[in-house]
C-alpha cells in the first residue's frame, strides 16, 4: 500500500505527504503513506480506532512535534515546500494550516478573547473588532452571540462552543483547516450545523476531517481515504469508495463488517 | 420483604443494615476529625486572647522591648516580620513560579529531571534548623551580609522554595492539555502559550500554595536564631541590611522569661502575628479571587 494514490484533479494539490511514517517510540502509527489534498475539497479520512488517521492528520500542521517520543519520517509538502524542512518553524506552519478538536476547547475567556487570541499573537495589525465579526459570521455563529461577546465561552452550548473554536481558527486566516472528529462529542442538531458549516467554508478552504461516521464522511467529503492499522488502504472521489471500493478491506469496513 | 419487590429482590440485600451503618459511622469519623482541629484552634484562641487582649495598646505597639514588662512593645520585631516576609515573597515568588513553570512547561521528560523533581522533593522534607546553618555559612559569613533582614529573607527564601515549586507545579499541571494544544495550533510559541493562557489558569493555585508557603516563613524560628536575628533589637530596620528580630523570636523570648507579666506581652505579641498571618492571607485570597474570577 505504499504506492502514490492521487487524487484526480488539474491543479497541484495544497497539501501532499510522500511516503510518511510516525512512530510512537517502536510503534509505527502510520505506515509509509503517500496521499494528496486539493484545494477546496473536503477530504475525509475514515478508518477504525487506532487505524493512524488521527495520528496523520496531526502531521499537517506538525502537532505531533508536542508528542513526546513521536517520530516522524518521509514529507508532507504543503504549496512545495517539505514542512518538516529543517528551515520550517511549525509556528509558522500552524497559522497557514489550522485545527479545530474532538471535544470542544475554548479557552476560559471571553467569546470576543477567545477569537482575538489567535490574531493577536501572530501579531495582526488590522481592526480586530472587524475581525472577531467575520470570523464569527463564517462561522455562524454571529446571530446567536453578536449580543454577548464579553460572557465567557464557556457560557456556550457545546455545539456553539465548537463552532466557537472553528471561529477562532479561521481568525488567523489558514488555507487548510484540520478537523479531528469535529461532531462526536456533539448532539445530532449541533452535528448537522458544523456539516452544513463545512459545506459552506470549502470554498474558502481545504478541510481535512477525521471522522469516525461513515454517514458524515458520505454527506460532508468530496473525497475520502481509508486508513487501517496505519496503512492507507484506499483513497478516491467519496461516491465511489461508499458506491464501488477496489479494496476488500474497505467494502468490509464501510459496509460495516468490521471497526 | 418490604421495599420494592421484583426481580432478584431475595439474592440481593439493598436495605442491609451495615451498609448503611457504615455510611453513618463514616460521616460521623470525619465531622469528629473536623472538630479535633477546629477544638484546639478555639482553645488556643480562648486562651491566647484573655491571657493577651488586656495587654494589647497602641503603645504596646508602637513601643521597643525593654527589660519591664509594662513599657516592652512589638515595634522592633513587627516591623522585622514584616521586612522579611515582603523581602522573602519578592525573592522566593518569581523563583518559585519560574522554577515551576521550567519544569512542567520546558524540561525534557529526562532523568535529569526526575533527579532535580525528586531533590525538590526532598528538600521539602529538611528540617528548618539546617537552612538556617546553610543560611549562616553561605549568607551571613560567605556573602558577609551579617546578620542583615537580607540575609533572613533569604534563609526563609530557600527554605518555602521547595514548597512553592510543588506547589506551582501541581497547579500547572491541573490546567488542561487541550488549552495547550488549542494555543498551539493558533501558532502560539511556547511562552505565549504559558503567559496567556496557561499562568493566568494556573495562578488560583500558585497563590494557595505562596500562602501556605509564606505562612510558615512568618512562623519559623530556629533558622533565623541559626543566622542571628538578634532577640533584643531596639530599633526598626532602615533596609534590607540593618539587623532585625522578627516577632516569633520576640514571643520566644519573651515566654522564656521567669517573670509571669512577660507571659502575658507574649500572648499579645502572639495575637499581633495571628493578626499579620491574617491579614497577609486576606491579601493572597482577595488576589487569588480576582484571577479565578478572570478565568
Amino acid at each position: 500500500m505504499t504506492a502514490t494514490q492521487t487524487i484526480a484533479a488539474p491543479v497541484a494539490p495544497v497539501v501532499e505527504t510522500r511516503d510518511l511514517s510516525v512512530f510512537y517510540g517502536d510503534v509505527e502509527a502510520v505506515k509509509s503513506v503517500s496521499i494528496a489534498i486539493d484545494a477546496n475539497k473536503v477530504v475525509a479520512f475514515i478508518g477504525p480506532s487506532g487505524c493512524g488517521k488521527s495520528t496523520l492528520l496531526r502531521c499537517f500542521n506538525r502537532m505531533n512535534d508536542l508528542v513526546p517520543g513521536a517520530r516522524v519520517e518521509g514529507a508532507v509538502s504543503f504549496r512545495g515546500t517539505n514542512l518538516y524542512a529543517p528551515d520550517v518553524d511549525p509556528i509558522e506552519v500552524r497559522r497557514r494550516i489550522g485545527m479545530v478538536f474532538q471535544k470542544p476547547n475554548p479557552f476560559p475567556k471571553s467569546i470576543y478573547e477567545n477569537v482575538a487570541f489567535g490574531p493577536r499573537i501572530n501579531g495582526y495589525r488590522g481592526d480586530m473588532d472587524e475581525l472577531v465579526e467575520r470570523s464569527l459570521r463564517q462561522a455562524a455563529l454571529w446571530d446567536e452571540v453578536s449580543d454577548r461577546l464579553n460572557l465567557s465561552a464557556l457560557s456556550l452550548s457545546g455545539g456553539q462552543q465548537q463552532r466557537l473554536c472553528i471561529a477562532r481558527a479561521l481568525s488567523i486566516e489558514p488555507e487548510v483547516l484540520l478537523m479531528d472528529e469535529p461532531t462526536s462529542a456533539l448532539d445530532p442538531i449541533a452535528t448537522q450545523k458544523i456539516e452544513d458549516l463545512i459545506y459552506e467554508l470549502k470554498q474558502d478552504y481545504t478541510i481535512v476531517i477525521v471522522t469516525h461516521n461513515m454517514q458524515q464522511a458520505a454527506r460532508v467529503s468530496d473525497e475520502t481515504a481509508f486508513l487501517y492499522m496505519g496503512n492507507l488502504i484506499e483513497s478516491g472521489a467519496t461516491d465511489q469508495i461508499f458506491t464501488n471500493p477496489a479494496e476488500e478491506r474497505t467494502e468490509a469496513y464501510i459496509t460495516g463488517r468490521f471497526g | 420483604m418490604n421495599g420494592l419487590a421484583g426481580r432478584g429482590q431475595e439474592r440481593f440485600a439493598p436495605r442491609s443494615k451495615l451498609r448503611y451503618g457504615k455510611g453513618r459511622a463514616a460521616r460521623a469519623l470525619f465531622l469528629l476529625a473536623t472538630f479535633v482541629g477546629i477544638l484546639t484552634l478555639v482553645v488556643l484562641l480562648v486562651d491566647v486572647l484573655t491571657q493577651g487582649v488586656p495587654h494589647l495598646s497602641w503603645n504596646f505597639v508602637n513601643s521597643f522591648s525593654s527589660r519591664f514588662a509594662e513599657r516592652a512593645g512589638i515595634k522592633a520585631a513587627l516591623f522585622g516580620s514584616l521586612w522579611v516576609l515582603v523581602l522573602t515573597a519578592v525573592i522566593s515568588f518569581p523563583l518559585g513560579v519560574a522554577t515551576a513553570i521550567w519544569l512542567e512547561e520546558y524540561a525534557p521528560r529526562s532523568w535529569v529531571t526526575k533527579t532535580i523533581q525528586m531533590n525538590i522533593a526532598n528538600l521539602a522534607a529538611v528540617p528548618s534548623i539546617v537552612y538556617g546553618i546553610l543560611g549562616l555559612a553561605v549568607f551571613v559569613r560567605w556573602f558577609e551580609m551579617g546578620q542583615s533582614v537580607i540575609a533572613g529573607a533569604l534563609t526563609l527564601t530557600l527554605l518555602i522554595l521547595p514548597v512553592m515549586i510543588i506547589a506551582g507545579q501541581e497547579a500547572i499541571r491541573s490546567v488542561p492539555n487541550s488549552i495547550r494544544l488549542a494555543s498551539y495550533a493558533l501558532g502560539a510559541t511556547r511562552w505565549q502559550t504559558v503567559r496567556r493562557q496557561v499562568l493566568p489558569m494556573a495562578m488560583p493555585g500558585i497563590l494557595t500554595g505562596t500562602i501556605l508557603a509564606l505562612s510558615r516563613a512568618v512562623g519559623e524560628t530556629a533558622p533565623l536564631i541559626m543566622i542571628g536575628a538578634v532577640a533584643y533589637v531596639p530599633f526598626v530596620p532602615d533596609g534590607p541590611f540593618d539587623q532585625f528580630t522578627v516577632l516569633p523570636i520576640q514571643i520566644f523570648t519573651w515566654i522564656s522569661r521567669p517573670q509571669p507579666e512577660f507571659h502575658d506581652i507574649a500572648a499579645a505579641g502572639i495575637i499581633v502575628l495571628l493578626v499579620v498571618l491574617l491579614s497577609f492571607n486576606l491579601i493572597a485570597i482577595l488576589l487569588r479571587n480576582r484571577f479565578a474570577k478572570r478565568s
